[in-house]
């Protein structure tokens, strides 16, 4: 919020603005937009009815519906409470605070196939938690969302967090002395700051989630048009040395992630600019 | 800051009790089943078979390869990340430019990536029949199942992570205090040295450590590229899914819990560094 | 001043690392490039997940064979995963001096793509390459609670069965044909008939893993399903190493001869200059301890004496073999691909 818009000549002041701009143009280059035009490349030797026969293929059409409602519902759940977290976080105390702030993090750091292995042991029909239940979570889309609300907590948590820790309270006590009650107070002035990190929590969540592989394949069953996920598709298709099946198939994800990215930094970009104004 | 809140929070601006508990118990009881549960299971398989499996498990000569393996991936591709997401932030916070956006959307890309393309990408590249492959194997260099491979893949995977951390800190903190600097003679290196850097310190740990974490734990797109030769190419996450399959699940999860030790060691850390960095 | 010095020395320390690493494979390389004069020698197996137990013990006996003989030290890495992922490995630039797969189609798929071997490798070996075979069997919990005996018992309603996808998993495309073998001789080759009955089989297949292994784990841990359809070598192994008194092994009346083949590289063992040791190494599979290692490992024995020691081990059942299918390159065609047979009874037309 200190962050003053300068007139355009003295930001210029600051060196190294071709320096820092050639290395990370370069860097991202050579390792992010070369490799990933490979994928480009590649599926260019299909025709264009090839590439559309390809990923409009049935069982390509029934994974996307898998991965992207699966994600969409992970992301949810995952906005939902990484909120409630985030909220209890920072605003109330009880012991084992620091701890459990810092376990918020372990899905970052555990490698997936672990993180599969140990919630579909868990979840299985004779896991800890699967006994209990009547139907099945492990090996139906209930458990790809287990897995994919696991993989994506940290994201939404970790970004609903410092802004709720930024709000001042001034706000909420001119709020509270206008009459609101707490719930008002919340809905009209926390929930409008708030709205922006809880979304930019959840697009991220969705985007890694429509992209796990390592945790998914473990819990997901793998059944054709019913838990089948589409990095899955990709893999079998690598298995049958498809490569330029496989290309198309990634095409459709990549363009995917890449629009969703895009419109999460646009969100920021309009929030950064409200605050500058 | 924190303080100023605690402080000045009155009777008005908390919640009924009741709701605060419950909003506690509903917070706890879902990283319960979602986050400690899945640890606990870890470790209790983990100790099944006894204290000797485990030590076993991770003192055998292909686990300690694997461990030696994912700390040389670590050291490689941590720093590597690291300058470049100072050299990021610095261009994308200090300057306005065209296609700012676009440039963040480029550094973001590999969050969304799925792992399984990640590693994909590398192979069409490297791999033999990939653009480099026949200049690649009439020189006899190896990139994709051999280290450079696996370096690449984490690089990729970890890309944005000590970026994203600096961006937003470098953008709340403007840039008065290094025009200040210039205009007082200081060079562009003292004033990134001695202005900018000690303000975003701990962001940039934090950065690290995150990134360090996820680069411990990568498996999908390594796994793509690793060709899994036991005791050389696999790393840890690889030596688990191998010991797994071979029905070896006590020593699998005593690897995991190693590995899961080692993650809230470094959370663990950070955490300490985030208290620090409040205090200061 | 002092500091940006600090800084400069560790960026140029950081590219000499990156570099430096990216050299050392190359240097240790050439030093492996050794001749017969060379003291040790080093070759890559690559091979496919159900073997690892087998090639442990076996690769212990070679080196102590080839020491016996040359005097020279061979270390012998192994890589395994599902068979397909490794052969795609191998053409995709992992120098394996042999592959020993779980079909003849990924090592055909090595020798098309790149040239590393003559497209008539499988005549370089005994016995199409294959030093060993095996089939499919079923496991069932203890008691066979769901009394199933053959496959047509695999298609009642109420029977839950686990088997891997065909196509991520070799394993599972053995499993497919041997169902399809069954069908076809029930139904006189009616090919209608024979997707009903596919169809039957695979609407009860409650979960489809990626790789044999995952099938296994899913069957024996998870404790999920009435039956696992798996290669007899596993399905034993599975008894073996995870419990005699929980499971036991059906054999069906008729089933397929699986064989899995094995091969030099010939284009990665003349660049490391291996090609002797690699095919003194297959060659000893067929050799008596070789084929008794197999036959304790349960795979079938090519060599008669030994089989007929284990015949206990090994039931006598009808097999078919994949030339009833006109080879794999057919088989994978008609069955696997996309728009296959496979596809057919997943996918509503």
């Amino acid at each position: 919020m200190s962050n003053v818009s300068l007139p355009k000549k003295a930001r210029r002041i600051i060196p190294g603005f071709h320096l820092s701009l050639g290395y990370t143009m370069l860097y991202v280059s050579l390792l992010v937009l070369l490799p990933l035009s490979m994928i480009f490349i590649h599926t260019m030797s299909l025709s264009w009815t090839e590439f559309i026969a390809i990923i409009t293929d049935p069982r390509a059409v029934a994974s996307y519906k898998v991965s992207f409602g699966t994600a969409l519902v992970a992301g949810i759940i995952n906005a939902i409470f990484g909120t409630i977290i985030a909220w209890v976080l920072v605003r109330y105390q009880f012991p084992f605070k620091r701890i459990i702030d810092g376990l918020v993090d372990l899905p970052f750091a555990l490698p997936t196939a672990v993180a599969g292995i140990a919630l579909t042991s868990l979840y299985a029909p004779n896991g800890w938690i699967g006994q209990f239940f009547e139907f099945k979570i492990a090996f139906s889309p209930l458990g790809i969302i287990i897995a994919l609300t696991f993989i994506g907590l940290p994201f939404v948590v970790r970004t609903v967090q410092p802004v709720l820790q930024n709000i001042s309270a001034e706000v909420e006590e001119a709020s509270a002395s206008l009459g609101a009650n707490r719930l008002q107070t919340f809905r009209k002035i926390l929930l409008p700051e708030l709205a922006p990190a809880i979304l930019t929590g959840f697009s991220l969540a969705f985007a890694r989630a429509l992209g796990e592989y390592g945790s998914v394949v473990f819990i997901a069953g793998n059944m054709p048009m019913k838990t089948e996920i589409t990095p899955l598709i990709i893999m079998t298709k690598l298995e049958q040395y498809d490569y330029t099946g496989a290309t198309a198939i990634a095409v459709v994800m990549l363009v995917t992630s890449f629009v969703l990215l895009f419109i999460i930094n646009f969100i920021q970009w309009l929030t950064n600019r409200r605050f500058v104004h | 800051m924190e303080q100023s809140i605690a402080l000045s929070k009155s009777a008005a601006l908390q919640e009924p009790r009741i709701i605060r508990y419950l909003l506690t118990f509903i917070a706890l009881a879902f990283l319960a089943f979602f986050i400690v549960l899945p640890l606990v299971s870890i470790f209790v398989t983990a100790f099944q078979k006894g204290v000797e499996v485990y030590f076993a498990a991770i003192t055998h000569p292909d686990a300690l390869a694997a461990i030696k393996l994912t700390l040389i991936v670590v050291a490689i591709a941590v720093p590597l990340n690291a300058i470049f997401g100072v050299m990021a932030a610095w261009a994308l916070t200090k300057f306005n430019f065209k296609g700012k956006n676009l440039l963040l959307t480029i550094v973001d890309l590999p969050f969304a990536v799925s792992p399984v393309i990640a590693g994909l990408i590398f192979i069409l590249l490297f791999g033999s029949q990939g653009l480099f492959g026949d200049w690649l194997f009439a020189h006899d260099i190896k990139i994709v199942f051999a280290l450079p491979g696996i370096v690449l893949a984490t690089i990729f995977v970890t890309l944005p992570f000590v970026a994203r951390e600096l961006i937003p800190l470098m953008q709340t903190q403007g840039t008065s205090e290094e025009e200040a600097s210039i205009s007082l003679g200081a060079s562009g290196f003292k004033t990134f040295w001695y202005v900018t850097l000690p303000n975003i310190k701990w962001g940039l740990f934090y950065g690290l450590i995150l990134c360090n974490a996820r680069a411990i734990g990568e498996f999908g797109a390594v796994s793509v590229v690793s060709g899994h030769i036991r005791g050389m190419t696999n790393t840890m996450p690889l030596h688990i899914e191998i010991l797994y399959n071979e029905y070896q699940f006590s020593a699998a999860f005593a690897v995991a819990s190693l590995m899961s030790v080692m993650a809230i060691l470094t959370l663990i850390i950070k955490d300490i560094i985030a208290w620090k960095s409040k205090s200061v | 001043m002092k500091k940006r010095n600090h800084i400069f020395r560790s960026l140029a320390l950081l590219s000499v690392l990156t570099l430096g690493l990216t050299g050392c494979g190359t240097t240790s390389e050439e030093n492996a490039d050794g001749q017969k004069t060379a003291k040790s020698v080093e070759l890559l197996n690559v091979s496919y997940d159900p073997t690892r137990e087998l090639y442990d013990e076996f690769n212990q006996d070679f080196i102590k064979k080839w020491k016996d003989e040359t005097g020279q030290e061979v270390s012998i890495k192994q890589s395994h995963g599902g068979s397909g992922k490794q052969g795609r490995a191998v053409i995709d630039g992992l120098e394996a001096d042999v592959v020993t797969l779980a079909l003849a189609y990924d090592i055909d798929e090595i020798a098309q793509a790149r040239d590393l071997l003559n497209e008539d490798w499988q005549t370089e070996f005994d016995n199409n390459s294959t030093p060993y075979t095996s089939t499919i069997v079923f496991l069932v919990r203890k008691g066979n609670p769901k009394d199933i005996h053959d496959w047509d018992d695999l298609t009642k309603d109420d029977v839950s069965v686990i088997t891997p996808n065909p196509k991520t998993s070799g394993g599972a495309r053995w499993n497919y044909l041997a169902a399809w073998a069954y069908a076809g001789k029930l139904y006189n080759n009616d090919e209608t008939k024979i997707k009903e009955f596919m169809n039957a089989l695979y609407s009860n297949v409650e979960v489809l893993d990626s790789g044999a292994r995952g099938s296994t784990t899913t069957f024996v841990e998870r404790k999920i399903g009435d039956v696992l359809i798996a290669w007899e070598n596993e399905a034993y192994l599975s008894l073996h190493e995870l419990g005699k008194d929980e499971f036991e092994i059906i054999t069906p009346s008729l089933s397929i001869l699986a064989e899995p083949p094995v091969a030099v590289v010939d284009k990665i063992v003349d660049k490391k200059g291996t090609r002797e040791v690699a095919e003194a190494y297959l060659q000893h599979l067929y050799s008596d301890t070789g084929q008794e290692i197999a036959a304790k490992n349960y795979y079938r024995p090519r060599n008669e004496d030994i089989l007929a020691k284990y015949k206990d081990q090994f039931p006598q059942l009808e097999l078919v073999s994949i030339d009833d299918f006109g080879g794999w390159s057919e088989a994978q065609a008609t069955h696997f691909k996309d728009g296959g047979t496979f596809d057919e009874i997943y996918v509503p037309q």
